[in-house]
């Protein structure tokens, strides 16, 4: 008999009988009736309190805090896509500036190395947000590959302020995730870090030392939603 | 430095050198105070209770339909891509997964955490058909530089001080010596980015496998598991075969459950959720993707109504933080991949009683792992079971039952029952001792290295209530 | 745990359990927890008849004679009356896993009703009796030690130190770790006497550092055990049983 067979057979025939699976009730991890305002706070605390810096937005004019964020963390290359509305503004933003756009729609064999030793940050759309945990979260595309959020040092994220929920359980209902996952689904919360050494934390282990998220607010002016 | 081998054979020897030894002492007592503390603070707005029984009562549905599960995670992998595998025990495992590196030529693989893969000895496995397996957790991969293995499930180098991990780096890497965390981060970092580009075959854990999509869920902070399964071309995922969910909404509870269980995290940096390899048209990710399902003796746990409970532990490592025992001993002490006291009900199925009869003693019962336990398992109780298969007073259910019996303590025991069970004789006998006080060892075993010995009363409680009443009568009747 | 007890009303009549450690090596205890109770105009019933709970064999893994001792404590108890024990420990043995050690057997009913009548004494002191205590002795600073199973098993962390903080001249310590075990663990001390002999190093360390001239603690075991290291470093700080203590300062 294949292990497959032998192992299911030993669970199907268990000496004790079969079990009575329970009804789980998941009101705890649901239902926190936060406002906006509410959401974007706890958001914000708890992402800054793991090192993920937050800039507000105003909706038309996101691509010039971009061009300051790149400039004020010395930028020169930029990792992006094309195709995502947040990718296409900031190349046209970006079009006639010092700042290099490093086209990622390419197979990464052909561009580790450059990937992991040239590339200063990598810019990327986000699908939404966790107020209760401040965690983004990101389903990789073609034109935004999983590796661009990883391996530069910086990476810079645009976040919808509308696009805010409560929990991550309610993502998964709301966004019905069981309908379909992606390649690769990721809830990013802060920068890379680590504590192995003595529970002293440092950042930028693996992935990127610093995480900044701007938080586009649309059709108001910036400090004026909150 | 020489390697060092624990055996849970030697678990007396080994907490005793442990005991004596004031750096493990006070690398263990500080991390674990921290860790304590963080874990209470992170708790703080939620109905702990009320998400604890959520947790349990999620991981009990699983096990209650997991073979049903298994099937139907099997099938959405396969339909999304993924080849799905099944072993025995760890020797096929590491079999399976030598076959996976060999077929692509593989001569180096990078590894994420992975406590199965600790289990089974994947490393010494590979190494041994000529191909190098390196760790890069940064704990794991301290660790693996200074031949050890992990002492803890969640934090591998937490027996490590700054200055032991300095002079670790600097002997094996060349390193500056260094109390600077950062530029030591900074230098594993730069050292393993290397190995990730050149690594073939990476091989990680899974924390949570889901049936309804086939999706493999990974749990960290460091993002060395999101390169090791982003990275090389192949990405093989092992894990046991209790660790499958229903329902991607069972995810959610869990993971908040483990993180802060685990280190009072409110949330992990990364949570990594793999469903595909690399799809028409997707720029990087592994081109294959494997999962190992293993179960090296959980089917045989899964037989028990009482044990089943060992298989609703999601490793946060709790139970081994809040453990008076594994603070003073340390995880290396138990000899086991899995230390503490979760290590000390599951291990004995890992291993038999035989090599592990030692470790369900190794705890006062005083309850602090079930009282943090995030799905409830009465790991106390599930100790008490396991001593009790140990001297043949359980059902058998358990490799090595018996192992531990010895006619004498035995008949100890008769002797005690005899005695609880004839009440005049209990109260005759107990009147001596206290009569006979005055000749009470002042020696008693173990007991006397380190107290006093307790010296019976003159007299007894049974006497001393006779007395009172017979006081009480005559005050009544003046 | 077990989940919340609904306490019934001070009854007329208790039966008292005095646990084989107070029996034979802490006797005064016993007594003194039998006062406590007569002066809040409750008769104590003790069953002369009883010896141990079966606990040692129990957590030792020797369930048939745990069985046969405690099967052989159920019948002593046969009027409704609630059962107070003055241990955590040996009533979490009672009320806990009682109802375990005869699930399936003939004696199951009657372990389940058994168990359901167990209070710890510090429990029923503080939920039943809604005792109230008028301090008489010296000023005083003592550290409680609750034990774990008074703390865990049977989810009685506050009644210790709510009787103590009945006591006006008596100042609670704060102690490191207070909620982590003394190590005794019955056989665990005797099994793994290294690990228990540090657990109760710092427990000791601990209960000085508070600046505590006594513990109190409503458990013998960890009495014998903290004590007996106390005595053996021949540091001046002794243990007392709870009851012993109360009554000693309010009568």
């Amino acid at each position: 008999m294949s292990a497959r067979n032998a192992i299911l057979k030993r669970l199907r025939e268990r000496a004790d009988g079969p079990l009575s699976a329970p009804e789980s009730d998941f009101a705890v991890v649901t239902h926190r009736g936060w406002s906006q305002e509410e959401r974007l706070v706890r958001f914000e605390r708890w992402i800054a309190s793991v090192h993920g810096e937050v800039i507000h937005a105003d909706g038309d004019d996101w691509t010039e805090t971009l061009a300051r964020v790149l400039a004020d963390k010395g930028v020169r290359r930029l990792a992006l896509g094309k195709q995502h509305p947040v990718a296409a503004e900031a190349r046209r933003a970006l079009a006639d500036t010092e700042v290099e756009l490093v086209d990622v729609d390419r197979d990464i064999e052909s561009w580790q190395r450059e990937q992991f030793e040239s590339v200063d940050a990598g810019l990327t759309s986000t699908r939404g947000a966790i107020a209760e945990t401040g965690s983004l979260w990101l389903w990789p595309t073609p034109d935004e590959p999983r590796l661009i959020s990883l391996v530069p040092p910086v990476h810079i994220a645009m976040l919808d302020a509308h696009t805010l929920e409560d929990t991550f359980f309610d993502v998964v209902e709301a966004q019905g995730w069981a309908g379909g996952m992606p390649t690769n689904a990721l809830l990013i919360s802060g920068p890379s870090k680590t504590a192995d050494i003595e529970q002293t934390l440092a950042y930028g282990v693996h992935g990127p030392r610093e995480l900044v998220v701007i938080v586009r607010h649309a059709g108001t002016a910036v400090g004026e939603e909150t | 430095m020489s390697v060092q081998t624990f055996t849970p054979r030697e678990f007396h020897r080994q907490a005793h050198d442990a005991l004596g030894n004031p750096q493990i002492r006070a690398n263990f007592r500080k991390a674990m105070d921290g860790l304590m503390n963080k874990r209470r603070d992170s708790f703080g707005d939620w109905d702990l209770e009320t998400l604890r029984e959520l947790g349990a009562n999620i991981r009990l549905r699983a096990l209650a339909k997991l073979p049903d599960l298994l099937e139907q995670l099997e099938a959405n992998c396969e339909a999304n891509g993924i080849k799905v595998h099944w072993a025995e025990d760890g020797e096929q495992a590491c079999r399976i997964i030598r076959e996976i590196c060999q077929s692509h030529d593989a001569r180096s693989v990078i590894k994420g955490k992975s406590m199965v893969s600790e289990e089974m000895h994947l490393n010494a496995h590979l190494e041994e058909a000529g191909i190098e397996a390196l760790e890069s957790d940064l704990g794991e991969y301290l660790v693996q530089l200074n031949e050890q293995t992990p002492s803890h499930i969640i934090m591998p180098a937490i027996h490590l001080n700054t200055d032991e991990i300095s002079d670790i780096m600097h002997d094996k890497t060349g390193t500056e010596r260094t109390r600077d965390v950062d530029y030591m981060t900074a230098a594993a970092r730069q050292q393993l980015r290397e190995r990730f580009m050149a690594a073939d075959v990476g091989v990680s854990g899974v924390n949570f496998a889901v049936a309804e999509t086939g999706t493999l869920c990974l749990v960290e902070n460091e993002g060395n598991g999101r390169m090791t399964t982003t990275v090389p071309p192949v990405h093989v995922a092992v894990t046991g075969i209790e660790k499958v969910v229903e329902h991607l909404r069972d995810v959610p509870p869990l993971y908040a459950l483990l993180t802060r269980s685990a280190t009072g995290q409110h949330v992990t940096t990364y949570f990594n959720m793999i469903s595909s390899p690399r799809k028409e048209g997707e720029h990087d990710g592994p081109s294959e993707v494997h999962l190992v399902l293993v179960d090296s003796g959980r089917s045989r746990i899964y037989q028990d109504d009482e044990l089943l409970d060992t298989l609703r532990c999601i490793r946060c490592g709790a139970c081994m933080n809040h453990c008076p025992v594994y603070t003073r001993v340390g995880g290396h002490t138990y000899g086991t991949t899995y230390p503490g006291p979760i290590g000390s009900i599951l291990s004995p199925h890992l291993m038999g009683l035989e090599d592990t009869k030692d470790l369900p003693t190794a705890s006062s019962l005083c309850g602090a792992c079930g009282e943090v336990c995030p799905v409830k398992i009465p790991i106390p109780d599930l100790l008490v079971r396991l001593r009790r298969e140990s001297v043949g007073e359980g059902r058998g259910n358990v490799a090595g039952a018996g192992v531990k019996r010895t006619r004498k303590e035995a008949a100890a025991w008769k002797g005690f029952q005899w005695m609880a069970t004839h009440p005049s004789a209990w109260r005759a006998g107990t009147a001596v001792a206290g009569k006979l006080r005055a000749l009470t060892p002042s020696k008693l075993g173990a007991w006397t290295d380190y107290r006093t010995a307790p010296k019976p009363a003159g007299t007894t409680l049974h006497a001393l209530v006779k007395r009172h009443q017979a006081n009480k009568t005559r005050e009544e009747e003046r | 745990m077990t989940p919340v007890k609904l306490y019934p009303p001070k009854p007329e009549k208790v039966y008292f359990f005095g646990t084989c450690l107070v029996d034979l090596f802490y006797p005064e205890a016993g007594l003194d927890a039998i006062r406590l109770l007569e002066r809040e105009g409750i008769e104590v019933l003790f069953p002369e008849d009883q010896t141990c709970c079966g606990q040692p064999a129990y957590t030792s893994g020797y369930q048939q004679e745990a069985r046969a001792v405690a099967a052989a404590q159920l019948g002593l108890f046969p009027e409704p009356w609630p059962i107070v024990v003055p241990s955590g420990s040996c009533g979490g043995m009672m009320r806990t896993h009682y109802p375990q050690l005869f699930a399936g057997t003939d004696l199951e009913e009657q372990a389940n009703e058994v168990a359901g009548r167990i209070h710890e004494l510090t429990e029923f002191l503080v939920h039943v009796c809604h005792l109230k205590l008028e301090d008489r002795g010296e000023p005083e600073k003592v550290a409680m030690h609750t034990s774990c199973s008074a703390r865990r098993e049977m989810g009685l962390a506050e009644t210790g130190p709510a009787l103590l903080a009945q006591l006006g001249q008596v100042e609670v310590v704060e102690q490191a770790r207070a909620a982590e075990c003394c190590g005794f663990g019955g056989t665990f001390a005797v099994r793994h006497p290294e690990v228990s002999a540090a657990m109760v190093e710092d427990k000791t360390t601990a209960i000085a550092e508070a600046g505590a001239q006594r513990f109190v603690t409503s458990d013998c075991g960890c009495m014998m055990n903290i004590g007996g290291r106390f005595e053996q470093q021949k540091k001046p700080v002794k243990g007392e049983h709870i009851a012993s203590y109360l009554w000693r300062r309010t009568s």
